[in-house]
């Protein structure tokens, strides 16, 4: 990834930069590449990593072979094996649904990525409203899944699409509710607004200790609004115990029943990067960004490109964590039932980020973190 | 049932919403993740909601009944391995036991004492193995391979006894295939103290899970009157609230000598006979046959034939006759009818398998349930489809 120099943050300036001629569709021809990359390499760790978790939490081995240590090449060895495989498209499919489905999947994530700040400025776009973009554009990947359970002309894959439908609408809910909550503190949509905010050192922190104030330790109500964020991206990325739209044992395959090859794994690169994106923007919006520790800020401005360097690092670093918890959940949980999914999110996450926004912006009002002096 | 939408005819006609909404028919198997085996199950579907469930079964059909009316009687001892293959041993011993009943034969006390071992060691697999797969009907995977690693061990004593993981036929007409191997006792007793405690771990994981419990509790409760009806037997029946088994109520083998409890359904997360309860009583009955076993080893003879006088050849006849013996298998009841007319060859064969009967209460449970249900259910019932279809 790299630098952009629409340091402004607005599309107009980075339109007059290049128009100045500073290089600017070079660099960002260049961040795409990288982002390209990172967005392809990603999957693969994540894969192995799942496997290898999993492994682990079921005492088993999981892949040893393939590359020597631990298997780590195993995610290439499967990637070239569904590049290799042929390209079906069952017949009665609607063939260019079917065709172009695991692209719009794709798209959305990864056009998610491009407003994602891994350190101060380190991102494609620096878009003010960054957000709202990553929120609104990495759903745009839902539609690629009901076109593919719709194009499939399989009654599992239809169930499956529209199994995901409705845990979208029933999911996106609180979980943009949630974020309202810290947008709300922080009045600024921009990603690295909300990390400069829970860096600076003003003892803002729940924990009185003199601290910057992480979202998740700045007031009940945020964490809660955290929590909530949390469990709806678990629905976001289809993952347990909310996987009911690839429900194996229920629904065969779900959506990408028909799918083989490299269109399958176009789904699957969709999944974890999307697992990324939701990890990230927890790590942003919640566990301050690119902050190592709650109770000290560092200002990572003052150290130039090493700092940079360690800022990515360490929100890499909280990001596969996240990562690691949904893996963990996964391979603990059950699978709830849909009506139990609707149930948890209209009946309890709904309720429940509604109260975190209001609590919230009652004490903005009044001045105060925890509870809301009126009186 | 299609049913349409009314439409308003007060509205202008370009404007009138032509919805139909249509049930739909799917096909859950035969090749399913969930169908255990080759099962196809005909759903009739409103949204998530099932209206009608049609089991059909035929699909591993091998011509059991005929093949026992075929082959002599020692010869058919390895074929009864195959129906219900996760508990071969009670296959074995339930087929041993009426060709033994018709031709009058004293078995050994130390084969007997071995048969009730392996019986129940089997019985133990056999349980975790449905128990583990029902997490992953459930969606939770690991449980499944802790069942699987528990069983793993079990597998190991009983192929260092026979030989063999899945089809052992070990239990013969007239005792069993040969003495257990020096050290096999002792490494039972220790892999017992070893599994014990194994069994809270799995219940922490799934059994007490809530998510586990709200997708199985109140789900396909079975009333006693329908257990009844649909002569269902074994876990299936005790999750109702029965207190009926074979080994107590009607005993076989040596199993008055021993104690052990009935497991029964209570409804403890919700109505007696539902999904939680029969999964259970499974596991219950997973830690009484290891008090069995237990109790088996410490009074097993340590000398003694295994094997009664002339039935080890392939010409052995028993009397002209017929018998049914009814054992208990870790599915239900599992009983063989055999016609003897004297000769090598049984001039009927039958057999009663409980997986057959227990499956036909699908048809009644499965209306009304939702499609993430129907799975639960089916994997409650725990059929073995090499006994249902033979």
């Amino acid at each position: 990834m790299t630098m952009t120099l629409a340091s402004a943050g607005s599309i107009e300036s980075a339109v007059a930069a290049s128009a100045a001629g500073s290089g600017f569709w070079l660099t960002t021809l260049l961040g795409l590449v990288l982002l390209l990359g990172f967005v392809a390499l990603w999957p693969m760790f994540a894969i192995w990593l799942e496997r290898k978790v999993a492994a682990d939490f079921q005492s088993r081995m999981g892949p040893m072979y393939c590359g020597g240590f631990h298997g780590w090449l195993q995610s290439l060895a499967d990637g070239i094996k569904l590049a290799m495989k042929e390209d079906l498209i069952p017949r009665d499919s609607d063939r260019f649904l079917f065709w172009i489905a695991p692209a719009v999947a794709f798209f959305g994530v990864f056009a998610a990525f491009i407003a994602l700040p891994i350190a101060e400025g380190w991102q494609i776009a620096d878009v003010d409203l960054g957000l709202l973009f990553i929120l609104a554009i990495s759903s745009i990947g839902t539609l690629g899944i009901v076109m593919a359970g719709w194009s499939s002309n399989n009654k599992w894959s239809l169930y499956g699409a529209m199994r995901e439908a409705a845990q979208l609408v029933s999911y996106e809910i609180p979980l943009s509710i949630a974020l309202l909550s810290p947008l709300l503190v922080v009045g600024s949509l921009r990603l690295g607004d909300i990390v400069a905010f829970q860096s600076a050192a003003d003892g803002k922190s729940l924990i009185y200790w003199s601290g910057n104030g992480w979202f998740a330790l700045y007031s009940p109500w945020t964490l809660l609004a955290g929590v909530i964020y949390y469990i709806s991206s678990l629905a976001e990325c289809k993952r347990a115990p909310f996987d009911l739209p690839e429900a194996e044992s229920e629904l065969v395959a779900g959506f990408h029943t028909e799918y083989s090859g490299l269109r399958f794994s176009f789904f699957f690169l969709e999944e974890y990067a999307m697992m990324f994106i939701v990890s990230a923007i927890g790590v942003l919006v919640f566990l301050g960004g690119w902050q190592p520790l709650p109770w000290i800020s560092i200002d990572f401005a003052a150290l130039g490109f090493l700092g940079k360097l360690v800022c990515v690092g360490v929100v890499l670093f909280k990001a596969v964590f996240l990562v690691w918890v949904q893996i963990w959940l996964r391979w603990t949980l059950p699978r709830l039932r849909i009506d139990q999914v609707m149930v948890t999110g209209y009946k309890y996450l709904t309720p429940l980020s509604f109260l975190a926004l209001v609590m919230t912006s009652l004490c903005v009002h009044c001045g105060d973190r925890v509870i809301p002096t009126l009186f | 049932m299609a049913s349409t939408v009314e439409t308003d005819l007060s509205r202008p006609p370009d404007t009138y919403v032509d919805v139909r909404t249509q049930e739909l028919q799917i096909n859950m198997g035969p090749q399913h993740p969930s169908t255990h085996g080759v099962l196809r199950v005909a759903l009739w579907v409103d949204g998530e909601i099932v209206t009608r469930a049609e089991p059909d079964i035929g699909y591993l059909h091998r011509c059991a009944e005929k093949i026992g009316e075929s082959v002599t009687h020692v010869q058919y001892v390895p074929y009864t391995d195959r129906y219900d293959y996760l508990a071969a041993m009670n296959n074995n011993l339930g087929y041993c036991l009426a060709v033994e009943r018709l031709a009058e034969l004293e078995i050994p006390e130390k084969a007997q004492y071995l048969r009730v071992i392996m019986s129940e060691l089997n019985r133990i697999a056999s349980h975790l193995m449905s128990v583990g797969t029902y997490g992953i009907d459930i969606g939770a995977f690991t449980a499944f391979f802790y069942a699987f690693r528990e069983r793993e061990e079990i597998l190991r004593l009983l192929e260092w006894i026979c030989g063999a993981r899945l089809t052992y036929n070990y239990i013969r007409i007239g005792g069993v295939m040969r003495d257990a191997p020096q050290g096999w006792v002792e490494d039972v007793q220790r892999f017992l103290d070893w599994f014990e405690p194994r069994m809270d771990e799995f219940n922490q994981l799934l059994t007490h899970n809530h998510i586990f419990v709200e997708r199985t509790s109140n789900i396909g409760v079975i009333t006693v009157e329908q257990a009844h009806d649909y002569a269902l037997s074994g876990p299936n029946l005790r999750g109702s609230g029965v207190r009926w088994d074979l080994r107590r109520d009607q005993p076989y083998l040596l199993y008055d000598r021993f104690e052990f409890d009935i497991p029964v359904g209570t409804g403890i997360k919700g109505t007696v006979g539902d999904c939680w309860d029969r999964y259970w009583v499974r596991i219950l009955e997973i830690g009484e046959s290891a008090r069995i076993v237990r109790q088996a080893l410490a009074q097993m003879p340590k000398e003694g034939e295994v094997m009664a006088k002339g039935v080890r050849h392939l010409a052995f006849k028993p009397k002209a006759g017929e018998a049914y013996t009814a054992v208990e298998n870790p599915r239900g009841e599992l009983g063989y009818y055999l016609i003897s007319e004297g000769g090598q060859i049984s001039y009927r064969s039958r057999i009663r398998a409980p997986s057959f009967c227990n499956l036909s209460i699908l048809e009644a449970l499965l209306p009304g349930t939702m499609l993430g249900d129907s799975v639960a259910i089916i994997g409650s019932i725990d059929i073995v489809l090499g006994e249902v279809d033979r």
